[in-house]
C-alpha cells in the first residue's frame, strides 16, 4: 500500500508479568479501509486493541498517529487522537434514547440547558449519512431496540464524533443473519466516509465479506497482513490456526511452537 | 477495490421487515397526528413505561372511594390537613428519587431528617436566627450524605448496609441532641417562621398569585419547547395534547386554590354570643372567623419540584444521573465521573431529608424518636408508588409528589374509616399492600420492557 496509514504500530511488545503476550507486532489502519484483525482465542487480539485504545500501555515499540509518534497511556489519550472502540457489550444506556446515548458525555449545551434540538438533528443526520433506515425514531429508548439496532447506534456514535479510527469488537457476534448483513453494510459505509475501521471478528464470512485488509495474529505474533483480494478462506483459516499458509505467514523457524504444515 | 456487499433487494426487504416489527415508543412526544401521539403513548405503556399513570389512577380511585364511604374526608379542613400531613413524606421521597435513580438506597434518610429537625430545634433554643439554624441543619445533612457517598465509592460498602448502620446510629444522635436541650424529650421550634410552614396559610391573594404563576409558567415552558422543536422542523406533539396538558394543570391549580381558600374555620358563619354589658346580659353579633389559604409548605415543595425537575431533565448533570443509573459501565466509558455523580445524589438526598425533618418538626414537635423507620419506608414507598424504579435509571421528581399524595390519602382516609382497636393495624397492612403492589408493577414492567427490547 502506497498511501499513508492513519494508525501505525511498529514492533509492539506487551507482557503481563512473566507472560509475553505480544511479540514485535506491526499493525496499521488506513483511512477508508476496513482492516480485519483475526486470530484464535488467546492470539492477542484483545491485548492489541487495548494497547491501541490506551487501556494498556505498550512496553516497547512505536505508536504513530498520522505519521507522528504519540504516547498513549490512557483511554483519554486515544479518544483525544480520534480513536474510538465500540465494545462487544456495546456500552449503551438502555434507559436513554438514541440521541441521548450518541451524545452521552459530550452533550451539546445552550447555557446550562441541554440543547436537545441540535443534538437530535445531528444524530438524525449522522444516521441518514450512514443510510440507516432501521430506526423508526431517534427518540426511541435503547431498551426497545433489537441487537442489530443497538450495534447500529453504537457504530453511528463513533461516526458522529468523526472518529478517525473506529475499532469494532465482534460487532456481529450476537446477531442473526439479517441483522449481521445490516451491520456489515454499516461498517462498509463508515469506511467509505473515510474512517479507518478495525474489525475484530471470529466469523470468517464477515471478515471476507467486508474487509479490505486482513491482519492475522498467531500466538502473540503477527502472522501476516494480506489484502483481501489476494487470499481465500482456506488460507486465512490456515494462517489463524498454524500461523502460516504456503509462503504466507511465519516461516517455520519463526513459528515458535512447531507449527507443522 | 472494495468487495461489494450483496445488498440489494434482500437488504431492502430486511429493512422493511425490521421497520415493521420495531414499534417506536419515543421519549420525546412526537407523532404528527393526535392518533399517532396516542398510539405512541400506548406503545410506551405496553412497553412497561407507565410513569406516574398508576399512581394518578390510584389517587383518583382513592379520592372517590373515601369521599363516598366517609363523610369527613372531603371536608375543607381535611383537605388542608392532608397536604400538611403529606408534606414531610413528599420532601423525603424527592431526595430518595435521586438515590433510587442510581439503584441505590438510603435507609438512613428518615433518621437524617430527625437529626436535622433536632439540630434546628436546639439551635433555636440557643437563640440562633432561624435561617442560620436551617443552614446548619442542612449542612449536617450534607455531611451525612457525603459520608454515605464516600463509603459507597471509596470503601465500596453497599449503601444498603452503610445506611442501615447510619439508620441505627443516627437514632442515638437524635436522642443526644434532643436531650442536650434539657426539655422533657419534646422540642417545639422556637421560630414563628418555621412553625408557620405547616401551621399557617398564605393570604388568599398570594395563593392566587401562585396559582397564576404556575399556570403561566407551565404554559410558557410548554410553548417554548414546542416552538424550539418547530423552528428546527422537528416533530412536535399535537397542539391538542399541549392544550390538554396546560388545561389540566390550570384546572388542578384553580381547584386546589379555590378549595384551600375556602373558609374552613368551624366558626366561619359567625354567630352571637352573650356578654355582660352594664350589668345586663345581652346578645352580641360576632363576625365569622376566617381560617383558609394555601399552607406555606406548598410553595416550598413547588419551588423544589421546579428546581429539581429542571436539574434532572434539562441539565447535563441530570442526564448523567440517568446514564449512571442505566449503566454505570457505559457512563464510565462515556467519560462521566461516575463516583462524583454517585456521591452527589447521596448528598442531595440527605439535604432534602434535612428539609423534610424541619417541616416535620414544624408540624409536630421534635422528639427523640423522630424520623424512625416508618417515615423512611413510607417515603421509599411514595417514590416507588409514584413510578420511580427500584432498579435505577427511571423516575421523576413529580413521582415523589404523586406517590406521597397517594400514601398520605391512604393513611388519612383509613384513619377515620377504621375505628376500634385495630385501626392503626389495618392502616399499616393496607399501606404495605399498596407498596407491594407498586414494587410488583415496577418489577413486571421492567421485565416487559426487557422483553419488548428483544423484539
Amino acid at each position: 500500500m502506497s498511501d499513508q496509514p492513519i494508525l501505525q504500530l511498529r514492533g509492539i511488545n506487551k507482557s503481563f508479568g512473566a507472560v509475553h503476550v505480544l511479540h514485535d507486532v506491526d499493525f496499521a489502519a488506513y483511512a477508508g479501509k476496513v482492516t480485519a484483525l483475526v486470530g484464535d482465542n488467546g492470539a492477542g487480539k484483545s491485548t492489541l486493541v487495548k494497547c491501541i485504545g490506551g487501556t494498556y500501555t505498550i512496553d516497547s515499540g512505536t505508536y504513530e498517529f498520522l505519521g507522528k509518534p504519540e504516547h498513549v497511556s490512557a483511554p483519554r489519550d486515544a479518544s483525544a487522537l480520534g480513536v474510538e472502540i465500540v465494545y462487544q457489550d456495546l456500552a449503551l444506556c438502555e434507559n436513554l434514547d438514541v440521541v441521548q446515548n450518541m451524545f452521552l458525555g459530550r452533550e451539546r449545551m445552550r447555557g446550562i440547558v441541554l440543547d436537545e434540538e441540535s443534538m437530535e438533528i445531528a444524530a438524525a443526520d449522522t444516521l441518514k449519512s450512514l443510510s440507516v433506515r432501521t430506526l423508526k425514531s431517534v427518540r426511541q429508548r435503547v431498551s426497545s431496540l433489537s441487537g442489530g439496532q443497538r450495534q447500529t447506534v453504537a457504530i453511528a456514535k463513533a461516526a458522529l464524533w468523526k472518529s478517525k479510527v473506529v475499532i469494532l469488537d465482534e460487532p456481529t457476534a450476537a446477531l442473526g443473519v439479517a441483522q449481521t448483513a445490516q451491520v456489515l453494510d454499516l461498517v462498509r459505509r463508515l469506511a467509505d466516509q473515510g474512517t479507518a475501521v478495525i474489525l475484530i471478528s471470529h466469523n470468517m464470512l464477515d471478515v471476507l465479506q467486508v474487509a479490505d485488509k486482513i491482519s492475522v495474529l498467531y500466538l502473540g505474533q503477527l502472522a501476516a497482513t494480506v489484502d483481501r483480494a489476494d487470499v481465500n478462506q482456506t488460507q486465512v483459516v490456515e494462517l489463524i490456526t498454524t500461523g502460516r499458509s504456503g509462503d504466507l505467514g511465519l516461516q517455520p523457524a519463526a513459528a515458535t511452537t512447531g507449527a507443522s504444515s | 477495490m472494495t468487495p461489494h456487499l450483496t445488498k440489494s433487494a434482500t437488504g431492502a426487504e430486511v429493512d422493511a421487515a425490521v421497520e415493521e416489527t420495531a414499534e417506536a415508543a419515543t421519549t420525546v412526544p412526537t407523532g404528527k397526528s393526535l392518533s399517532g401521539y396516542l398510539h405512541n403513548y400506548w406503545q410506551r405503556i405496553r412497553g412497561g413505561d407507565m410513569g406516574s399513570l398508576p399512581a394518578v389512577a390510584a389517587l383518583v380511585v382513592l379520592f372517590l372511594v373515601f369521599s363516598i364511604v366517609e363523610d369527613g374526608f372531603l371536608s375543607k379542613s381535611n383537605f388542608a390537613s392532608l397536604i400538611t400531613q403529606a408534606a414531610p413524606g413528599i420532601l423525603l421521597a424527592m431526595g430518595l428519587v435521586f438515590v433510587l435513580l442510581l439503584a441505590e438506597i438510603d435507609l438512613s434518610a428518615g433518621t437524617t431528617s430527625g437529626v436535622s429537625g433536632a439540630v434546628v430545634a436546639v439551635l433555636l433554643i440557643h437563640n440562633w436566627p432561624w435561617p442560620l439554624a436551617v443552614l446548619v441543619a442542612l449542612l449536617v445533612g450534607a455531611l451525612i450524605g457525603l459520608l454515605i457517598g464516600w463509603m459507597r465509592t471509596f470503601l465500596r460498602v453497599p449503601s444498603f448496609v452503610s445506611t442501615l448502620a447510619l439508620f441505627l446510629g443516627l437514632q442515638g444522635v437524635v436522642q443526644i441532641v434532643v436531650n442536650s436541650a434539657n426539655t422533657q424529650g419534646n422540642l417545639s421550634l422556637q421560630s414563628d417562621a418555621l412553625v408557620a410552614l405547616e401551621n399557617s396559610n398564605m393570604p388568599r391573594w398570594a395563593g392566587w398569585a401562585m396559582a397564576i404563576l404556575v399556570i403561566v409558567g407551565y404554559a410558557a415552558q410548554k410553548l417554548m419547547a414546542v416552538n424550539a422543536r418547530r423552528r428546527r422542523n422537528l416533530p412536535t406533539e399535537p397542539v391538542l395534547v399541549t392544550a390538554a396538558k396546560v388545561g389540566a394543570i390550570a384546572v388542578l391549580a384553580v381547584v386546589f386554590t379555590v378549595v384551600l381558600n375556602l373558609n374552613r374555620s368551624p366558626n366561619a358563619a359567625g354567630g352571637t354570643k352573650i356578654v355582660e354589658k352594664n350589668g345586663q346580659l345581652v346578645t352580641e353579633k360576632v363576625a365569622g372567623a376566617y381560617l383558609g389559604g394555601v399552607p406555606w409548605v406548598v410553595p416550598v415543595i413547588l419551588v423544589l419540584v421546579v428546581v429539581l425537575g429542571f436539574v434532572l431533565s434539562r441539565t447535563r448533570y441530570g442526564r448523567h444521573i440517568y446514564a449512571v443509573g442505566g449503566s454505570d459501565e457505559a457512563a464510565r466509558r462515556a467519560g462521566i465521573r461516575v463516583d462524583s455523580v454517585r456521591i452527589s445524589v447521596f448528598v442531595i438526598c440527605s439535604v432534602l431529608a434535612g428539609v423534610s425533618g424541619i417541616v416535620l418538626a414544624s408540624q409536630t414537635a421534635v422528639n427523640a424518636s423522630q424520623g424512625g423507620g416508618n417515615t423512611l419506608l413510607l417515603a421509599v414507598g411514595a417514590a416507588v408508588v409514584g413510578g420511580t424504579s427500584l432498579f435505577g435509571g427511571k423516575g421523576k421528581i413529580t413521582d415523589a409528589v404523586v406517590g406521597g399524595a397517594v400514601v398520605a390519602v391512604i393513611i388519612n382516609g383509613m384513619a377515620d374509616l377504621l375505628r376500634g382497636a385495630n385501626n392503626s393495624a389495618w392502616q399499616w397492612i393496607v399501606t404495605g399492600l399498596v407498596l407491594l403492589l407498586a414494587a410488583t408493577v415496577d418489577a413486571v414492567s421492567r421485565r416487559r420492557a426487557g422483553a419488548s427490547g428483544l423484539g
